[in-house]
């Protein structure tokens, strides 16, 4: 009996908690979610660069934290605070440097074969608001490069229309969008994204398409050569 | 020192032009080093898939 027959038959399943876990045990099983080992085809410097860029996250994410709770007075004048606020910087080009390589080797692999379409989908997101985030990031610098930076950019959104509410030289209106909804925002879509990749696994390449037993959910054997594990 | 780092931070950095082309020194950089890091990635063995099938 396999697990989805046996979720199946789960006898006590009357409440919309008791579904969900069913739902998610179904959709994600925890062996899927934190896997032991990975396709062959993993073994390969193409794949490093989606973990080098939520790596680099993390130090955008931590620094960042330090910087909130020492605020600008500390990071402007300080040491210590101006090597975090320069960690900060370098640690999200380092992001989007990884993003970017990350991005051409899976649209060169065609990611989204195999129904990974939302999980292409979602990795645009993420680089779309990172770009947002990274924006009003610039915008805080509190010096004539962000002055620049604003006025050039409030004519681009004032062309869109949403200047009069996103008003790019409204700097305290800019600082809560960089320290509160863009971090949110970009936290939440990476996650779902890494859980899209932990539910359609990673993309085989592809002349090994038709053998992708993540996909078909066929177990792996050793006549196929692409599906050996590696520890 | 501090007085240099201001200076550094306000200045506008190096450009390069080719015609109607213009691309920060910087900018430059960075996606050489993209390009160099995806051919790389490519072409170079990862370590402990020696053997592996």
């Amino acid at each position: 009996m396999t697990q989805d027959e046996r979720l199946d038959r789960e006898p006590d399943v009357h409440t919309w908690t008791g579904r969900a876990r069913v739902w998610m045990l179904k959709k994600l099983p925890p062996d899927k979610l934190l896997p032991e080992d990975q396709p062959s085809y993993v073994a390969s410097w193409i794949y490093v660069f989606g973990m080098g860029a939520i790596g680099s996250l993390l130090i955008v994410i931590a620094s960042g934290v330090i910087l909130s709770l020492n605020g600008p007075n500390w990071y402007h004048i300080s040491a210590l605070g101006h090597f975090v606020n320069s960690l900060h910087l370098w640690s999200v080009e380092l992001m989007f440097l990884t993003m970017v390589v990350h991005l051409w080797g899976k649209f060169w692999m065609a990611s989204w074969r195999g129904g990974r379409a939302l999980t292409w989908i979602t990795g645009v997101g993420s680089f779309a608001v990172s770009i947002v985030a990274a924006f009003t990031g610039y915008l805080l610098q509190t010096n004539f490069d962000s002055q620049w930076i604003a006025f050039e950019g409030k004519d681009a959104l004032n062309a869109s229309g949403i200047g009069a509410w996103f008003n790019v030289s409204n700097l305290g209106q800019m600082f809560m969008w960089h320290v509160t909804l863009l971090p949110l925002a970009v936290g939440a879509i990476v996650v779902l994204h890494v859980v899209l990749v932990r539910m359609r696994g990673v993309v085989p390449p592809i002349d090994a398409a038709a053998t992708d037993s993540q996909l078909t959910g066929v177990p792996a054997t050793a006549t196929e050569p692409t599906e050996a594990k590696v520890n | 020192m501090n007085t240099l780092l201001l200076a550094m931070g306000d200045s506008p950095g190096i450009y390069l032009g080719w015609g109607v082309f213009t691309i920060q020194l910087g900018n430059l950089i960075i996606i050489l080093t993209m390009l160099a890091l995806f051919g790389l990635a490519l072409v170079l063995p990862f370590p402990g898939s020696g053997g592996r099938k």
